[in-house]
């Protein structure tokens, strides 16, 4: 009776054949990937040679008058792209954000928004810079138009994600008491999402920062230039000054990230 | 004295130190950007031309040249896929053992896990550009040098979001496996596992997705992939050939996005 009973009993954890099936074929997938690399064992050994004497280059960090005063200049830019290009990207992307949100607008007018907002975001910055090197030239205003459309990208799709998470009480509100459109939107909507935006804001302006320390690779100035060029030149020592430059401002950008967060808490 | 002042309080809604930091927040905002614009060097000749440049550059693109795909761009999109997935797939093999590191209820060391959380961090703050220069000096220009580049940049990505998960873990199922006396292995893989393998394929699709866009721009620096296609046409000048290149990474990311939602239904 017992005995039947316990065989009857399902065991607790019953083979998933399905998962079973999709982690072989993952399996084989990584080894027919790596098969088409070339990843030899002689090019591994080989490359950590190479990797050795590369960092063994790098040591000690050029640290020249010019090169320091060639990469001063270059950091400059890189922080002058990201600033104006976030500030005109989060401008832009109030109004873009707000057209694109379908709890306050018709669709008419969200779809194309919409259509717009995912280009924006469907390539990567430096392809979008490289389009904008060609149609204003080098120099940093290609970095800074690219940088716009990728952070328009971003912010307007999340800011019209949050616009469309309010509570439309507040909204309804408002417009009950017979205000116009540009009231109901600061006093219905803008108190309730303002302290996202803030977020989406900064976290975007981070993002910039360090996108704009890599357009330069192709020409739309900043930091991204010099540090091609060095690695071009073979002037390792000089690209650790340069590595290590661009790392500290990040790490600065964060800590500036983390008191304005505070601020808006 | 005392009572009347309280009476004539003026009722704020920030403390003057708060008020002090906004303020210097919108002043640094605004000084920022006015010194940013008077500065920053914008060619204007460039400028006024812009408009005829970016028609030229539609107009050099237009018959996008559709019978060059079979020859240079089907392989190289091929490769850049290979490249995202092999490097997401290197990233969490590496990761997840950083993850494990890093999450402070599993390894109880205070050193351990911020040891975990240096490399986690040092992988996420360099960009996947520079990671690809890194190891094109190191291995040479290819799609070996892309997918360490992509790897690399991953590691910390997804072993920061694979170590909250893995915090967020309750500890009543792993308890109840100790008491009953299982193996280590049976605790991770029946008590940690379950909880975490919704987070785990969430964060593992969310990257790939992200390592498809990345290693499209590879290229550029010599990494592999598609963008080394689009630096060869570019350079010569073979817009019709780029437009093509950029159609084709448009569909891949669409499709990528596409397809990484229903998967994310279907497993999690």
């Amino acid at each position: 009776m017992t005995g039947a009973t316990l065989q009857a009993r399902p065991p607790a954890f019953l083979p998933n054949w399905p998962a079973r099936l999709a982690w072989i074929a993952l399996a084989i997938y990584t080894v027919y990937a790596a098969s088409l690399l070339d990843v030899t064992w002689a090019r591994f050994v080989l490359g950590l040679e190479q990797g050795a004497r590369f960092i063994s280059r790098m040591f000690p960090p050029d640290t020249a008058p010019d090169k320091l005063a060639l990469l001063a200049k270059g950091l400059y830019e890189t922080v002058e792209i990201a600033v104006i290009a976030s500030i005109l990207g989060i401008l832009l992307s109030l109004p873009i954000g707000l057209l694109a949100a379908r709890n306050l607008m018709p669709p008419w007018v969200t779809w194309p928004t919409r259509l717009f907002v995912v280009l924006c975001r469907s390539f990567h910055q430096v392809i979008i810079a490289i389009l904008f090197v060609k149609a204003v030239g080098f120099g940093a205003l290609a970095g800074i138009l690219a940088l716009t459309v990728a952070s328009i990208g971003f912010v307007a799709k999340l800011f019209a994600e949050a616009i469309e998470e309010i509570s439309m009480k507040q909204v309804e509100a408002i417009r009950a008491t017979g205000a116009p459109f540009m009231n109901v939107i600061t006093y219905g909507v803008m108190p309730q999402v303002l302290n996202r935006f803030v977020g989406f804001a900064t976290y975007q302006f981070d993002s910039n920062l360090r996108n704009s320390t890599m357009v330069g690779i192709v020409g739309a100035g900043g930091i991204g230039g010099t540090m091609f060029a060095a690695f071009q030149k073979f002037d390792y020592d000089y690209l650790l000054t340069i590595l290590l430059a661009i790392i500290a401002l990040i790490m600065l950008s964060e800590v500036l990230q983390n008191w304005i967060k505070k601020i808006y808490r | 004295m005392s009572a009347t002042a309280g009476i004539h309080r003026e009722w704020r809604r920030y403390t003057p130190s708060q008020r002090l930091a906004r303020f210097v927040l919108y002043f640094g905002l605004v000084f920022a950007c006015v010194v940013s614009l008077r500065t920053v060097q914008i060619i204007p000749e460039f400028l006024y031309d812009a408009p005829e440049q970016m028609a030229d550059l539609f107009k050099r693109m237009w018959p996008i040249d559709w019978a060059y795909y079979p020859k240079g761009v089907h392989e190289a999109l091929i490769e850049t896929l290979h490249i995202a997935t092999l490097g997401t797939i290197l990233a969490i093999l590496m990761a997840l053992p950083l993850g494990l590191l890093a999450a402070n209820n599993i390894t109880r060391n205070a050193a351990l896990n911020y040891g975990a959380k240096f490399f986690l961090v040092s992988s996420r703050s360099v960009n996947s550009l520079v990671w690809a220069l890194l190891f094109v000096a190191i291995f040479g220009p290819g799609a070996l040098a892309g997918t360490m580049a992509i790897a690399f940049r991953s590691i910390g990505f997804v072993g920061k979001l694979f170590a909250e998960a893995l915090e967020e873990a309750r500890p009543g199922p792993v308890e109840a496996l100790k008491a009953a006396g299982a193996p280590w292995t049976s605790i991770y893989l029946k008590g940690y596992w379950p909880q975490v393998e919704p987070a785990f394929w969430a964060i593992a699709l969310f990257r790939w997705d992200i390592s498809v866009r990345e290693s499209a721009v590879l290229g550029l620096v010599g990494a592999g992939g598609i963008g080394m296609a689009i630096d060869s046409a570019m350079n010569l000048f073979q817009w019709e050939r780029v437009a093509l290149m950029l159609v084709a990474m448009l569909v891949v990311v669409i499709v990528a996005e596409v397809g990484v939602t229903w998967l994310r239904k279907k497993i999690i």
